[in-house]
Parts: structure tokens; sequence; C-alpha cells
């Protein structure tokens, strides 16, 4: 009962009246609603422009908020973040151009139902599911926050490899591309993540003598330019047809995608809950939708649709990554550990506020951790409603013929490849990486699996060599307590699915005969 | 002197505010252009931290006419930011704050930079570190914790691999004749919540990063690694300040390691350029913000300019060579 106590003490901080002074007239203004509204708005344009990440737009903006009260200043920037995960969708579905990491799985489904004309279906889509997983982990957050910060800290290097090797394993196995097209899609992607700094011994790696190589490939890079360019490249073949022309665009479609949703719950269910474990553990929003959508794709009886513009490609993937997004908070604030690149620059805006993340920020300081996760329920809402009256504007995009959008996404690609680090090297590489794109397109290996081994592949093998280096080298650290090795069992058994599957089917299929 | 400097930039700023005709000789060197720092390192860390931390307060006490920008080149250890302002040679509007990276990377990775590129502007502060174990462990003092760390397998967790936490590791092993297994990870912070996990069993976080789970009652601190306890006396965890931490050599173990938090320019920066920026730094330390970050961090407030920090910033190359070597850390290649 005590946390509903302090939740509407957090309600009550976020939507008190405070005397603003604006012009020279003072004016007595829900200061925190008008911030939160702020927030969502510029995080939407973050997180539209590709590159330009939720954790560049926390940072640029953290040295803004530090006359501000923390606690505005928190829900400012938080619900960037929040503005961030919600319009990552909107280029991905629009133009098969994952505005964040999070949203490259957005893709697969999205982008057809864009092209069969259903974009605000889509879009409309994405943006509930978004809401519902940040819904799902706010209230977890409220209910659970001291066990799930313990249950996180159970998580040693080789709990995490096991995380880690579970996303693999369920994509290889629960794939429905041929599995060595799927193996060697990712092994190209753990080789592309090889490069630069071993972490481990901190030597350099494969970067040939050059300083160019010496970041290694940004994930981000590889995004704009595997999917970006790569279907500019694939467009222009196909003589710039245009594919998007009788998008419907308005709000009824919102209240008929609503219509059709509630049939999917046990999707929501299922990606709510790989979401928050994926965002504490903490692995973070991008694996969560990588995983939430292999699963999907297999469990679901649409799942050999998947890839040609199937709603539910869309809600996996989109409520997971909102989960997580959210929940990754959590271990910032309780544990002092980001669950996410943008949890990391709020953490280091903590600090500078002077709250010391950790167990005893939510003793010690009430009122900030609760107006925050009061600020989690509303800005939710606000998201939402700002989003969702975008659509039909949104959708209208496809309207602009392709030959004038493509050079305008060109442009928005390659600004978006150099800020990501200010190198013109970039740029270079995510062209090349447009060409690769379009070839693997050509010769039907899936993107993704290349994509999700980049992201991963680096802290996996970190992962993997720590509980190495700790065991001495001995493999049983895998298998050392019940934890690690059920999520090492889950992962042989989605690696291995397709077997496993095959052989029930065959007793199945088998018993009836004897019997009869 | 320092006041003398700061009242003539006042002098020169009303000069120019009355708009006298021609520049008066003594006009001093000021940023045209939006400054940027390059922080080697990642985002969250303590060189980022207290980048960012300079930026809000430039900002918000109007101390510099052009803003500052923040920039994370992390890549190779810290190797692609040094690269990027060695290669900047005369821009005055680039600075790079550094950690111990400055020596550690050129010398365990052979990457064609040294602190001799770059022009020296100040040290800001130093950083401290603590030995740090699980609360829940039996041992109370450095004497019983080495006692216990001598049946071996103990694992020590740190921050990034050959840098400052492996050295001190590797320092503690000579001093007290024990051996660690060093596991490195990414960041401060995760190192300590693997030792409040208890997936390691003893860590030499920064204070600031290990405060929180103190205050928690998670981790104990046994011994700082300076050669005076810390000067902050506000009680932290129960009765115990910073300063009831003792120096690790008072526990028998002679080990000594402070990292620096400075400022370097690029290589051709004028004596004009640097005594611009080292004013700016002089303004930002007698900021109440400075202070509160100094105070959350339990840093060493050591600041030095000109020869002194030329000369320290030498002694502590020549340190980490010694140390390293010793180690083995060295880059073969």
């Amino acid at each position: 009962m005590a946390e509903f106590v302090n939740l509407f003490n957090g309600f009550a901080t976020v939507l008190a009246f405070q005397d603003v002074n604006i012009f020279g007239t003072t004016l007595s203004l829900p200061f925190n609603v008008f911030i939160m509204i702020v927030g969502i708005v510029l995080g939407v344009i973050i997180g539209v422009l590709p590159g330009l990440g939720g954790a560049n737009g926390v940072a640029i903006l953290l040295p803004l908020t530090f006359s501000m009260q923390p606690t505005s200043a928190i829900i400012l920037l938080s619900c960037i973040y929040w503005g961030a995960l919600f319009g990552g969708a909107i280029t991905s579905i629009l133009f098969n151009i994952p505005g964040e990491p999070w949203s490259v799985a957005t893709t697969f489904d999205g982008y057809p139902m864009a092209q069969q004309g259903k974009a605000g279906e889509a879009l409309t889509a994405a943006f509930t599911s978004s809401f519902i997983g940040a819904f799902f982990a706010v209230i977890m957050i409220t209910l659970l926050a001291p066990m799930v910060a313990a249950f996180a800290l159970r998580f040693g290097a080789a709990e995490k490899f096991a995380v880690y090797f579970l996303a693999f394993a369920s994509f290889v196995g629960l794939s429905k591309e041929p599995p060595f097209k799927t193996l060697a899609a990712m092994l190209i992607g753990f080789a592309l993540a090889t490069f630069g700094t071993d972490h481990m011994t901190g030597s350099l790696r494969l970067t040939f003598g050059t300083e160019i190589l010496l970041p290694g490939f940004d994930f981000l890079i590889a995004v704009i330019g595997l999917f970006g360019i790569g279907e500019i490249l694939l467009t222009m073949e196909e003589g710039l047809k245009f594919k998007g022309k009788d998008a419907k665009i308005n709000l009824r479609v919102v209240l008929q995608t609503w219509a059709k949703l509630p049939q999917y719950w046990w999707t929501y269910l299922r990606s709510c809950v790989i979401g928050c474990w994926m965002g504490i553990t903490p692995a973070g929003a991008t694996p969560a939708s990588f995983m939430s959508y292999g699963i999907a794709k297999r469990v679901s009886k649409n799942g050999k649709n998947f890839g040609n513009g199937e709603i539910e490609g869309v809600i996996a993937p989109e409520t997971a990554a909102h989960a997580a997004g959210k929940s990754a908070l959590l271990p910032m604030l309780a544990l002092g550990v980001p669950g996410s690149p943008t949890a990391a620059v709020l953490l280091g805006g903590l600090l500078i506020w002077n709250l010391q993340p950790g167990p005893m920020l939510f003793v010690e300081n009430k009122e900030f951790v609760w107006g925050l996760i009061a600020s989690m329920y509303l800005g939710n809402v606000v998201g939402l409603i700002i989003v969702l009256t975008c659509v039909p504007l949104l959708a209208a995009i496809l309207r602009i013929p392709f030959g004038i959008i493509a050079p305008i996404i060109l442009m928005f690609c390659a600004i978006g490849a150099y800020t990501v680090r200010n190198s013109f090297f970039d740029v270079i590489m995510m062209l090349a990486f447009g060409v690769l794109g379009y070839l693997l397109k050509k010769t039907n290996y899936p993107l993704a699996p290349l994509v999700l081994a980049m992201v991963l592949g680096d802290r996996a093998e970190e992962a993997f060599r720590q509980a190495l280096v700790g065991s001495g080298g001995s493999l049983g650290v895998f298998f050392a307590n019940g934890l690690v090795s059920s999520i090492m069992l889950l992962g042989f058994i989605a690696l291995f699915w397709s077997v496993i599957s095959a052989g029930i089917s065959r007793v199945r299929g088998v018993k009836p005969a004897t019997a009869g | 002197m320092i006041q003398s400097k700061s009242s003539s930039l006042f002098v020169a700023a009303a000069a120019l505010g009355v708009a006298l005709s021609g520049t008066p000789a003594s006009a001093q060197w000021e940023p045209q252009r939006p400054v940027e720092i390059i922080v080697p390192a990642g985002t969250g860390g303590g060189a980022d931290q207290m980048a960012r931390a300079i930026q809000g307060i430039v900002a918000k006490h109007n101390l510099m006419k052009q803003p500052i920008i923040v920039i994370n080149k992390a890549g190779g250890a810290g190797s692609e930011g040094f690269l990027d302002v060695k290669g900047s040679a005369g821009n005055p509007h680039k600075l790079i704050i550094t950690l111990s990276n400055l020596f550690t990377t050129p010398l365990g990775t052979n990457q064609p930079f040294s602190y001799k590129d770059f022009t020296p502007v100040a040290m800001l502060a130093l950083d401290e570190f603590v030995l740090w174990v699980n609360a829940e462990k039996p041992y109370k003092n450095v004497k019983e914790f080495l006692a216990a760390a001598k049946a071996g397998g103990f694992k020590m967790a740190g921050t990034g691999s050959r840098q400052e936490d492996q050295i001190i590791t590797a320092a503690i092993e000579k001093a007290a004749g024990v051996k660690f297994i060093y596991v490195p990870y990414r960041g401060g912070g995760e190192v300590a919540v693997q030792l409040v996990g208890n997936h390691a069993d003893a860590t030499v976080n920064n204070p600031i990063e290990a405060v929180a789970h103190w205050r928690g009652g998670k981790l104990r601190p046994l011994c700082v690694f300076d050669a005076k306890p810390l000067p902050y006396n506000e009680k932290i965890a129960g009765d115990a300040a910073w300063s009831s931490i003792p120096t690790c050599k008072s526990q028998g173990l002679d080990v000594e390691y402070l990292m620096l938090r400075g400022f370097f320019m690029t290589p051709g920066a004028t004596p004009d350029q640097v005594k611009f920026y080292v004013d700016l730094f002089q303004k930002v330390r007698a900021t109440p913000e400075w202070k509160d970050l100094m105070n959350n961090g339990a840093f060493n407030t050591t600041f030095m300019t000109g020869k002194e920090y030329v000369e320290w910033v030498a002694r502590e190359h020549t340190r980490h060579f010694n140390l390293m070597k010793e180690a083995g850390f060295l880059s073969t290649n």
C-alpha cells in the first residue's frame, strides 16, 4: 500500500501548479505537464531523424536542465526518451529506415504494411503497442521495484552471456529462413562487431594500422546503410515505383485498428514480459525487440505471413522495445547501472543534480523517484495522444512522389551517419553498407540476424570471456547455478526448436497410426 | 594574481562595451566559435560527467560568450579522442579532458600519441581510489582481507584492461604478495554492482562509483590509495565519513594511486589561448556547483597549471611506464 501513497504523492508533484514567469507576467501553470509535452515533441523529432538517437538528444539537452528543479529536469529528459522511443517507429514503417536501433524489427512487417497502403494501421498499431509495453513496465516498476533490483543483482557475466545466447539462439532456431543463411548473416555480423578495441585485453583488432577503424563499426551506421540506402537502391531498380499511394489517412483508421488489437492479447503479454526482462538484465530495448519478433513469428498461427505485412509483426517488437526501454530505468535508479545508453546519460544527470542513484535513492529522495514514476504514467498517455493525432499527417507523407522523397531520405541518412561520431568516414561506410544490404536482399539473406549480431556481438563476447576468466577457463560456469543453467537450457531448446518440433509432430503423427 | 587577471578581462570587456575605436594591444584572446571538449571515454563515466558539469556551469554562470560542446570519442581505449586532438594542431577551440589513459593507452597499445603532443592547460582535480569489499564478507580491514586473499582465487573486478584499475591491482599483488583474478568491465557502475551481487571479491572503484552502495550498507571501504585520508567529514554510512577511511599505507599496503582529471589543448596552442582557459577553469572552480561535484565524488581538489602541471604529468608518465613494465602491460608490438 505504501507504494500507492507514494505514487499519488508523485502525481501531486507532477501536476502541481507552479508560478512561472513568462515575458514578465507571472502565470500559474502545471509546469511539469508543460515540460512533458515539450519533451515528447522534441523526442519524437529526435527519434525520426536516423542517427540522432535518444542518447544524443538527451546528452545535448542535459546542460540546459541544470538550472531546473531535479524533478522537472528528469521529467523533461525522460520524456525526450519516451518521445524518441515512439518516433523511432515512424520512419521504420514509412521508409524502411529505422530511426532508432530498437525499431529495426518494426521494419520487417511495418514497411510491407505501408507498401500495401496500410501505413495508418501500422503506425497506430506501433504507437498503441509502444504504449501498452511501456505501461506494463511502469506498473512493474511501481509494484516490484525492490524485488526487481534484487533479481538484477544476480546477473553476473555468465548469466549475461546466457541471456545473449538465448537471444541469438531464438533467432537461428525460430527463423523461417533456412538456418544456414541465418547463421551466415549472423556470422558476418559477429565479424563486423570484432573491429576496434578488444575490451578484455585493451589491444586493437583488425584496424589495419589505420586510425579510422579504431572505434570499430558503429551499429547505427550499419543499420542506416543496410536498411535505408539498401531500400533506396532496390526501389531505384524497380523504376522508382511508388507503392503507398492509397494510404487511408483519417482518424477512423485509428479506431478500426484499435478494434482489431485486443485479439492479440497473448502477443502483448508475451512481449511485455520479454521486454521487461531484457530491460532489467540489462540487455536493452534492441535485443528485446528482436527476440520478441522472433518468438512471435514462430509461435503465431500467422507466422508464415511474417515479413509480408502482418500486424502482429509490428505489435511484438514495439511492445517489447518499450517495455525494455522503460524498465531499463529501474536498474539505473536502484543500482546505478544504466540499462541503455540513454539511461547512462540520465545517470550522469542525476549525479550533477546531487542525487545518488542506488538503493538509498528510493528512501532518501522519495519525491524525486515517485515524481519520475508518476511522470512515466502521464508522459505515456500524453505521448500516445500526441503521436496518434499525427498519424494522418505522417501517412500523408507517403503521397509525395518517391523521386522527390528519396533524395531527402538520402540526405537525412547521410546527416544521421555523420552525427553519430562527427566523422565523414562513417558516411562512406554507410554507403558501403547500403550496397551490402542491397546484395544480401537480392540473394535472400536475412538482414536481421546480421544486425542483431552486430549489436550484441561484442557484449556477448565480453560476457563470455569475463565468465571464463573468472572461472579459470572452465565452461562449467555456464551451468553453475539454477538461474544460468535454465537460461542456457532455454537457449538450446530455442536453437534446436525446428528439430524438436519436427520430432514432436512425428510422435503425434505416429500415435494415431499405431492406435488405428 | 587570479583577481588581477579577471579584472583585466573585465576592463577589456568594458572597453569593448563602450565601443572604443581600435583594439587595445593588451586585448586578450577569446574563443570565436563554440568550444569542443573531447572526452576520450564513454558517456556516463567520470571524465564525461566532469566535462558535462563544466559545460553546465559555464552556461549557467555565463562564464564564456561561446557555448561548450562535449563530444565523446572513446574508441581504441581513448585513442580516437587523443588522435583527433593531436591532428587538430592550431585549433584553439578544442580541448581534451584526460584520465589515466593519456599514459596507459599509448604504453599499452602502442598508439602514436604521447602526453608531449598536447599543450597542457590545467589539472582540475585528482580522482581517488578506494579498496572496496562486499559488506557481508567477514574481513573488516586490509590485513584480514589480504590474509583471506592469500588463499588465492579472489576476483578483482575493474574498469577496462591495462588501465588504472588493473595497474592498481598489479601493484597490490606486488606489495602484498597475493594473486588476484582480474576481470575487466566497461564502466565503474557495472563494476560496483558486480561486487554488490557477489560476482567479484573486491574492487578499487572511485568514490563516486561506489558511494551509493556504501550508503545502502552493501559495500565496505577498507582503505584509500592516497598519501593522507580524505578531507570530507560529512557522515555517509552510519558514523563513517570519507575521512574515516584509513590510507592503505597506514594499513601496511604500500600502494598510492591518484588519477588525473585535467585539460590539454591541441598542439601549438599559444600562451594567450592557454591563459584564457586557465582563467575560465579558475572561475568554474569558484562556483558552488563545482564544489558540490568535488564533495560528491570525494575528489582531491589539487589545482595545477604551467610548469608545475607539466612536471607532474612527466613524473606520472614515468611512474606509469614503470608500473606497467613491472606488471607486463607494455605493448609488445
